[in-house]
This record gives structure tokens, C-alpha cells and sequence, in this order.
């Protein structure tokens, strides 16, 4: 079983989102960077096939030379390989993320194509889909639970009132939603071992493609009034009438 | 003319896609599409909606859901119909399908838009990012145009059409094209009160410190006929199961009331509970982000403050 997961480096805003001047970027001087939850699942859930199956996982990022950063936290986690796909920093559209994620995997023999249901930052939704159909892969997105066997990946997701369970011929893609398992934290070790891994490094062009981001803007909160009901244990007559304005009790 | 996809799971229509509609008659005329027989039971609901022609996609393996059998589907129809644009709701199978669909087409796909201004040949979005606590415009080009509608912004208007026609409209699908389908439903059994019917919901954060402290957070919830929430550490620490994280990768709830403990207010947690109505928040520290954007705050440590409510609502 070889899986590829595809990642996504993405700032960590945390209180509010400030904007770079010619409104393209999220200012990330004093930010953290991450992936989305979902793709660490991702992650997480390639690494349990792996135990349980053998082969190999290898991670791949398209993204400035600093997404060396999250590759290691994946290789700390256990994975094998990782390739970057280095861009000049800007993001690229889904469209030419897809067709350089594509060709760079074009020869290569994988079983499984992890992603996540949507990247963090964009949320376009579409990467995935876009991979798989280049690699004439079946695929299916927002799955919550997956077990690979014998050629064949069972997956499910949810409906509205209902499980949807999907029986899919590997080799396959697949998108994961947070929720699929709950993700290990890599080790000392690990972490040792994943400093000294190489990481191929493949620098493609973007082709032109879309949608072309032009601005971003931060949209305007509804002005709201906040009343302070007080301090300590002090505060539960006041909660109480609040409540019962409401109607909760 | 505007092609407009209408979401159905086994006949019973997905009301997000008359949201959809909405925005979409803003950019001209517009026909439905209904994929699959089973489908056939909503058309005439659509009638309500400004719609007066649907195609009814008819195909004998057409019969559950299968997203690159309807993808292919809404191709072949937007190209023998020449049509403008295809646009759908913004719902797990409508981004799937779009996305299959762009892919199909190798053809831009703008995701949860919130707007649409056209501009010579283009559309200029409005799409959420960041789960919506971002925006971005963005050209989209192409033909026909692909996007998908934000969920929840755009309210079903009701606009009678004269009458309405249903055509019948055969594809060309092969084996292949059902590599992915549904094999098995498993439907849920009837819980109690969940995140997104819930009146009011007690949400917990870090600052409920362990899987027992959300023991009170239950008590005060049962209490007023509320439902359980929380933030992503409380996930990812094990103490609560994902299927009870409010924010951007979790549930997106809209309740009465949502009473916010022990919870910092990141913008990933916010943009999932920020459609309620009211937001009570208990922390112990005032300068917490979600304390200027509550209703209601009590600077207070959860642990006291929320057993001693549970005993004045008990002694009432
Ligand atoms: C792409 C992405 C997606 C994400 N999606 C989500 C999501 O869906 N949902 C989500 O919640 N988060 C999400 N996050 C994580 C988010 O950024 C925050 O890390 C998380 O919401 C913080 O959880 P918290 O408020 O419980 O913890 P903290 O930020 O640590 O806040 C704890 C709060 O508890 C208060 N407190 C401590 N002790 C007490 C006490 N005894 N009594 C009262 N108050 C006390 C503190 O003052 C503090 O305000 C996401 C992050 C990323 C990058
Ligand atoms: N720059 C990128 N590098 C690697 N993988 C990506 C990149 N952008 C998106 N992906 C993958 O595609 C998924 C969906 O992304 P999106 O279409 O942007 O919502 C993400 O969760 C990632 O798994």
C-alpha cells in the first residue's frame, strides 16, 4: 500500500484576520503556521493503513519553501517521504495547485491519494477532485470513516439523516473530514529521525487557470452591545433573569 | 441561460439548492436540472421558485447517488444546452458534483459564493474563504461559468412561474462513471436534542480542564433542553467526540442561545457560533476575544459559576 496525503501550509490566525496592504495576504508576522484539521487526519488515517497494510506514505506540499516546516511535523508523525512543490510564495489557484500536484505523481505508483475535504485557508474544495480525475482515480470527498482492504476501500460520510457507505476499487482518492480518527502526536524520536529525512524538492510552473483571486477583504461584524452581568458567583441572579427572558427556564 | 443544479437524495429535495436559486436568477434566466427518476417527485415543488422548465436526467443506473455519474450528467447537459453557467448550492454533494464537474470540463469552479457582479464576459465573485470569516473576490471565467452558493445566506425566495415543463433528457454514461456510488444507507436512529435543532447550547473549551467537567456543562444543558458543544481542543484531547465541535471543521449551529464556558473565541471557533441569536460567555478572563463580541458575559470561573446556576434553576 503506497498513499500519498497532500497538504496544505496555511497561517494560524487566532483573534481576528489582518490583511496585507494590496489586500492578497493574511499578515502572518507575528502568526504560527498549521494545516487543516482535516488534513492532519489525513495524515493520521495514511499512517493506520500503513500499520496495518505495510507500504509507504509520502506527504507532498505545494508552497513556499518554509512548507519544509509542516512536511517535518509530518515525517515526525511517522510518515516516509515528502516532496515540495516549491512556489515564490504566492498561492496558487486550484487549477494550477491540481495540475502541478498531477504531474509531479504522473509516474508514480500510488494506491491511495489522501486529501483534505477542504484546505484551510482557500476551502475551494476542488484539488482533489482535480488530482483524481488526471489520474483517472475514482474518488469520493467528506469521509468520516475508511477501511482499506483487499484491494478495496470502504468508506462512509454522513448524510442528512443517514451513514452513506461507499465500496471503491483502489486505486482511489479520497477527501477526509476531521472527526475520521483523532490525531497521534509524533514522538521525540520522531522528531529526531524526521530532521535527518530528505524531502525531493521539484519547483513546477503555474499554468494559468482560475478562479483569479483579485482581493480579499475581511467582512464587517454586526455591531453588538455587550452587557457585562458581573463578576463570581455573584453573577447568577442576573444569569437567572436573563435566562428566563429568554424562556429557558 | 443559467443552469441550475437541484440537489435531491432518494426524491426528498435539498432546500439549499432554492437558496441557490435565489442568487442565481439575479444573472439571468434560469432552468433546473434534477438528476436520476427518483428525482422526478420535486419538480413540480420548483414551480414556487421561478422555475418553469426542468431537465430530468434519465439514465437506467441513475439510481442512488453517484457523484461522477450526476457530474457527468450536468456536463453533458450544459454543453448540448449552451448554457451560461451551472451553479449549485454549496453542500457537500454540491461542491463534489462541481468540483467533478470542473474537473470534467478542466474549467475554473468558484466555491461558496456570496455574490456575483458580471463584468464583460466574466463574473466577479464574492466566495467565502477561511470558513467565512474571510473574504475574496475573484474573477471567474469560462464557459459555462461553475460555482457554488454559500449555505445559509441567500434566503429560498418564493416567485410563482407560469407554468412548468419537464423535459426528459437522456446522457451517456458508462461503467466507469459509477465507480462511486452509494452502496449501503444506514439510517440514524432518532437522537435527542442535536447541535443544529438545538434551542440553546452549553458549549465547553479548554477551560473546562477534563472529560468529568463537561459532567456540569450536561447537567445545566438537560436543565434548559439544550444540547452539548465545544471547541476543537476539547476534540482534540479526547474529552468530547467530534461530532460535538462547534467551528469551521466541526458543526455550524444557529441556536437561541449559545452559552460559551471556558472558551477563548478564536475566529475558527467563532465563524461556527456566531449565527446564534444570543451569546452568553463564562470566562475568568475579560480580555478573552469572544468577550467582545458576546451578548452577555460573566468574568468567572466555569466551575463555580455553572454548578451554582444548576442549583437556582433547580430551586425554582
Ligand atoms: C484551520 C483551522 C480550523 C479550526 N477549526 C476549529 C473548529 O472547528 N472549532 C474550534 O473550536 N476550533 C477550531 N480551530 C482551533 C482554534 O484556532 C482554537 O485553537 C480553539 O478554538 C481554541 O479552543 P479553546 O477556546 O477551548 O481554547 P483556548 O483558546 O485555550 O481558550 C481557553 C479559554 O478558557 C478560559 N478559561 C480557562 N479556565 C477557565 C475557567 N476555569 N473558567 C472559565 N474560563 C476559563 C481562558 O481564559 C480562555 O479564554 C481551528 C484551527 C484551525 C487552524
Ligand atoms: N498547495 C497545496 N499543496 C498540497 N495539497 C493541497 C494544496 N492545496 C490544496 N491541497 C489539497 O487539496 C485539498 C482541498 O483543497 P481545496 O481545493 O483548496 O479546498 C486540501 O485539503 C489538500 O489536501
Amino acid at each position: 500500500m503506497n498513499i500519498l496525503v497532500c497538504i496544505k501550509r496555511v497561517p494560524a490566525p487566532g483573534r481576528s484576520i489582518i490583511l496585507s496592504e494590496d489586500k492578497q495576504e493574511i499578515i502572518t508576522r507575528n502568526l504560527g503556521f498549521t494545516i487543516s484539521p482535516h488534513e492532519e487526519c489525513a495524515i493520521e488515517e495514511a499512517l493506520r493503513i500503513k500499520e496495518k497494510n505495510g507500504g509507504s506514505v509520502t506527504v507532498l506540499t505545494l508552497g513556499p519553501d518554509t512548507a519544509v516546516e509542516q512536511l517535518r511535523q509530518a515525517m515526525a508523525q511517522g510518515v516516509d517521504e515528502a516532496i515540495l512543490l516549491q512556489t515564490d510564495g504566492k498561492e496558487w489557484d486550484p487549477m494550477a495547485t491540481s495540475k502541478a500536484i498531477a504531474d509531479a505523481i504522473a509516474d508514480k505508483d500510488f494506491d491511495l491519494l489522501l486529501f483534505g475535504n477542504e484546505s484551510a485557508d482557500s476551502g475551494g474544495y476542488q484539488v482533489g477532485s482535480r488530482v483524481a480525475f488526471a489520474k483517472d482515480f475514482p474518488f469520493l470527498s467528506g469521509v468520516k470513516s475508511l477501511h482499506v482492504a483487499e484491494g478495496k476501500a470502504i468508506a462512509s460520510r454522513e448524510a442528512l439523516h443517514a451513514r452513506e457507505i461507499y465500496e471503491i476499487d483502489l486505486p482511489a482518492a479520497i477527501s477526509v473530514k476531521e472527526g475520521i480518527n483523532l490525531p497521534r502526536y509524533p514522538s521525540l524520536p520522531g522528531r529526531m529521525r524526521a530532521r535527518r529525512k530528505e524531502i525531493t524538492i521539484l519547483k513546477p510552473a503555474p499554468i494559468s487557470g482560475g478562479p483569479e483571486k483579485l482581493q480579499l477583504r475581511v467582512p464587517q461584524g454586526e455591531e453588538n452591545q455587550v452587557e457585562v452581568l458581573g463578576y463570581g458567583v455573584e453573577a447568577v441572579p442576573r444569569v437567572m433573569e436573563v435566562l428566563q427572558e429568554l424562556n429557558f427556564c | 441561460m443559467i443552469l441550475g443544479f437541484i440537489e435531491h437524495d432518494r426524491g426528498t429535495l435539498n432546500k439549499a439548492s432554492l437558496e441557490m436559486l435565489t442568487l442565481a436568477r439575479r444573472l439571468g434566466s434560469v432552468e433546473a436540472v434534477v438528476i436520476g427518476r427518483k428525482g422526478a417527485t420535486i419538480t413540480h415543488e420548483l414551480k414556487q421558485y421561478g422555475i418553469s422548465k426542468v431537465h430530468l436526467v434519465v439514465h437506467d443506473q441513475l439510481d442512488d447517488y453517484a457523484p461522477t455519474a450526476w457530474a457527468k450528467s450536468l456536463t453533458q447537459l450544459a454543453t448540448s444546452l449552451q448554457v451560461e453557467a451551472i451553479l449549485a448550492s454549496g453542500s457537500e454533494r454540491g461542491n463534489e458534483v462541481m468540483a467533478q464537474a470542473a474537473a470534467i470540463m478542466n474549467l475554473p469552479l468558484a466555491t461558496n459564493c456570496v455574490d456575483v457582479v458580471l463584468r464583460e464576459s466574466d463574473y466577479i465573485v464574492t466566495r467565502l474563504r477561511w470558513g467565512g470569516s474571510l473574504v475574496e473576490e475573484a474573477r471567474l471565467s469560462g464557459k459555462p461559468k461553475l460555482l457554488s452558493v454559500a449555505q445559509h445566506v441567500f434566503a429560498a425566495e418564493e416567485t410563482l412561474s407560469e407554468d412548468l415543463v419537464i423535459v426528459e433528457q437522456e446522457v451517456d454514461l458508462n461503467d466507469k462513471d459509477f465507480r462511486v456510488r452509494v452502496t449501503e444507507r444506514v439510517e440514524n436512529e432518532s437522537e435527542g436534542v442535536s447541535l443544529t435543532t438545538a434551542r440553546v447550547i452549553v458549549s465547553g473549551g479548554r477551560g473546562v480542564g477534563s472529560s468529568e467537567g463537561f459532567d456540569k456543562l450536561e447537567e445545566l444543558a438537560q436543565l434548559i433542553d439544550g444540547a452539548v458543544g465545544c471547541s476543537r481542543v476539547v476534540t482534540n484531547k479526547g474529552w468530547r467526540p467530534h461530532s460535538d465541535q462547534v467551528g469551521q471543521t466541526g458543526t455550524r449551529v444557529a441556536p437561541d442561545l449559545y452559552i460559551a464556558c471556558g472558551i477563548s473565541g478564536a475566529i475558527q471557533h467563532w465563524v461556527g457560533c456566531k449565527a446564534a441569536k444570543k451569546i452568553l460567555v463564562i470566562n475568568t478572563d475579560a480580555e478573552a476575544p469572544i468577550v467582545q463580541k458576546a451578548d452577555y458575559v460573566v468574568i468567572a470561573d466555569l466551575h463555580e459559576i455553572v454548578p451554582a446556576i444548576i442549583a437556582a434553576i433547580r430551586a425554582l
